[in-house]
């Protein structure tokens, strides 16, 4: 890759590097781009060769076939739903965990501090079956709090939303207390809004992990009408036939409006992904 | 506050109202609670939990104490024992794979001519936001045997086509590409923040001291970046070995096994024949396994950091 050029590359090592990085890009985009065109034709189509790569124009009753086999409206609501309130939840109490252990020292804290680092490594499949007895036990097999609240227990956030309170001068929490501030408005109302770029990066990263989670809400949710999006994809390639037009709308369904957050909102993204990173 | 405790009544109660009220000394109490409830409740203690069911087994609606049955019996079942060779082969071919093309596709992006590099960075980190389950089913149709796309590609060079996902071996060769696919453009990621984080001096330094870019790469990066790889080695362990959607979507576990993952087969233990104990065991041996080699990498990669 890297020839015997001194100093600055030269003009053959460039020319490597974006014929390299241009065939990585086609790799990357590949696939997507299948999925969407692959969405709009039908299963015979789609398995028959030369591969279509035009687009086709069954999308319409491939959206209806979707619609009758896993009630696709129902399933994304449900996605969005448990997505949207997760990430409100986890992001609130992981920054207030974050801001406990950043900026005030009690008692436990450590312990605290540790039981959560120790966490990190422990794989999730240890939680599942006492998860699911304690589910089963509740009563909320096939609800969305199933789905939702174990899953709040989360050290990466409270990690995360640590490291960037350190910063947080505590001259200004101070003239806030003389100032007569509660502890609570401190924090919702200083401290929080300097803490957005953190925030957003933390919601993406949470919203996509949960719009994307798969083996915790396989176990817990029963019934069609409470599936997530992974879920119902999944029953569907359990078919006996297997409708790949259908699919592939599906997938593209899943895949869409993560993508489309992650196109806007790039710099959150990366440093959700970073934040995992920088800690260590 | 104190002095007035010992007063009498009416003063202690408001006190105790004063005591509880937020302020410096106990706020901290009020922010961590919550997450405190949640973790001990869904994290603590099923940790602790699991731990017991290992060594129990669920017998006519009791659950009974096996001593280490469990654990004796894993390493005598044939499926679990695949399983495990499974990840392994997954872990061993991979991650070094994945990590080096990461490396060089971030050090590519990190030259100084290139344009476009935000374009570049965001293409390859694109395939990191799909869903498991999604990719996994696009994955199955690319790779299907006689209408894949890439069977077709192979046939237009004359190359035989390939049973992606029915060869014992083109099985599993199919969840790494899959995989890689997948990872890579996320540790590049994370590695090319590790790249711009060198400072530029090194590098003039480098090139007053005449090294071409082959000796600038081995002497000064990779040594630089040692932590990073690092932490992208141990994360990408961590995650090989909780492989779970690939293993259930992609291949459905076959065939015969060829492809099973750890965690697939506990979820089949677990939650289809509900061998409750039996699968906390294998979820503890995963813990095992997952300790022992992030060790393993932290010592190899030496005491320096």
């Amino acid at each position: 890759m890297l020839k015997r050029k001194p100093n600055e590359a030269g003009i053959l090592t460039q020319i490597l590097v974006y014929i390299v990085l241009i065939i990585g890009v086609v790799i990357s985009f590949f696939p997507f781009y299948l999925m969407f065109v692959s969405s709009t034709h039908t299963s015979g189509e789609i398995l028959s060769l030369p591969p279509k790569l035009n687009i086709g124009s069954n999308l319409i009753n491939n959206f209806k076939k979707l619609n009758d086999d896993i009630g696709i409206l129902r399933v994304f609501f449900n996605s969005l739903f448990i997505a949207v309130v997760y990430t409100i939840l986890t992001v609130l109490l992981s920054s207030m965990a974050g801001y406990a252990f950043a900026k005030f020292n009690f008692k436990g804290k450590k312990i605290f501090f540790a039981i959560v680092l120790a966490t990190i490594m422990i794989p999730n499949q240890v939680l599942l079956v006492p998860l699911f007895d304690m589910m089963n036990k509740f009563g909320w097999i096939n609800t969305y709090k199933a789905v939702l609240i174990p899953t709040l227990a989360n050290a990466f956030g409270i990690f995360l939303m640590r490291q960037n309170m350190l910063s947080f001068p505590d001259s200004v929490i101070e003239a806030a207390r003389i100032d007569g501030y509660g502890e609570f408005s401190i924090f919702f109302k200083i401290v929080l809004p300097t803490m957005r770029p953190a925030l957003g990066a933390l919601a993406i990263y949470m919203f996509m992990n949960q719009w994307n989670n798969f083996m915790w809400p396989l176990i817990v949710l029963r019934t069609k009408n409470m599936y997530t999006l992974p879920i119902a994809l999944s029953t569907l390639n359990g078919m006996s036939r297997i409708d790949y037009g259908e699919i592939m709308l599906g997938t593209t369904i899943a895949t869409l409006p993560i993508m489309i957050v992650f196109l806007i909102f790039q710099k959150q993204f990366i440093k959700g992904v970073l934040g995992g990173a920088v800690k260590g | 506050m104190n002095t007035q405790l010992q007063l009498h009544k009416p003063v202690q109660k408001r006190s105790f109202l004063d005591k509880i009220k937020p302020n410096p000394k106990n706020a901290g109490y009020y922010f961590i609670a919550p997450i405190m409830v949640l973790f001990c409740v869904f994290m603590v203690y099923p940790i602790i939990r699991s731990f017991i069911l290992s060594f129990q087994k669920f017998d006519a609606g009791h659950y009974k104490f096996v001593g280490f049955d469990n654990y004796i019996l894993l390493f005598k079942d044939d499926i679990f024992l695949q399983a495990l060779k499974n990840n392994f082969w997954y872990l061993i071919i991979q991650v070094p794979i994945m990590i080096l093309l990461a490396l060089i596709l971030a050090v590519m992006i990190n030259s100084q001519f290139l344009k476009y590099k935000g374009f570049f960075r965001m293409a390859f980190f694109m395939p990191a936001v799909t869903a498991l389950v999604a990719y996994a089913l696009v994955f199955r149709l690319l790779l299907n045997t006689d209408f894949g796309f890439i069977n077709f590609i192979l046939s237009k060079f004359g190359l035989p086509r390939v049973d992606w996902l029915n060869g014992e071996f083109t099985s599993k060769l199919s969840i790494i590409i899959a995989m890689t696919w997948r990872w890579t453009g996320y540790n590049m990621i994370i590695l090319l923040a590790g790249l711009q984080g060198i400072s530029e001096e090194i590098y003039e330094a480098c090139d007053i001291d005449g090294a071409n870019a082959v000796q600038r790469f081995f002497k000064v990066t990779l040594p630089l970046m040692k932590p990073i790889i690092l932490f992208c080695a141990i994360t990408s362990t961590i995650g090989t070995l909780q492989l779970f959607d690939e293993s259930f979507i992609l291949t459905k576990g076959g065939p015969d096994n060829a492809t099973i993952s750890v965690a697939h087969y506990l979820y089949n233990t677990g939650f289809r024949f509900m061998k409750f104990g039996y699968a906390a065991a294998m979820s503890y041996v995963l813990v095992i396994i997952i300790a022992v080699l992030s060790l393993i990498q932290f010592k190899f990669a030496g005491g320096d950091e």
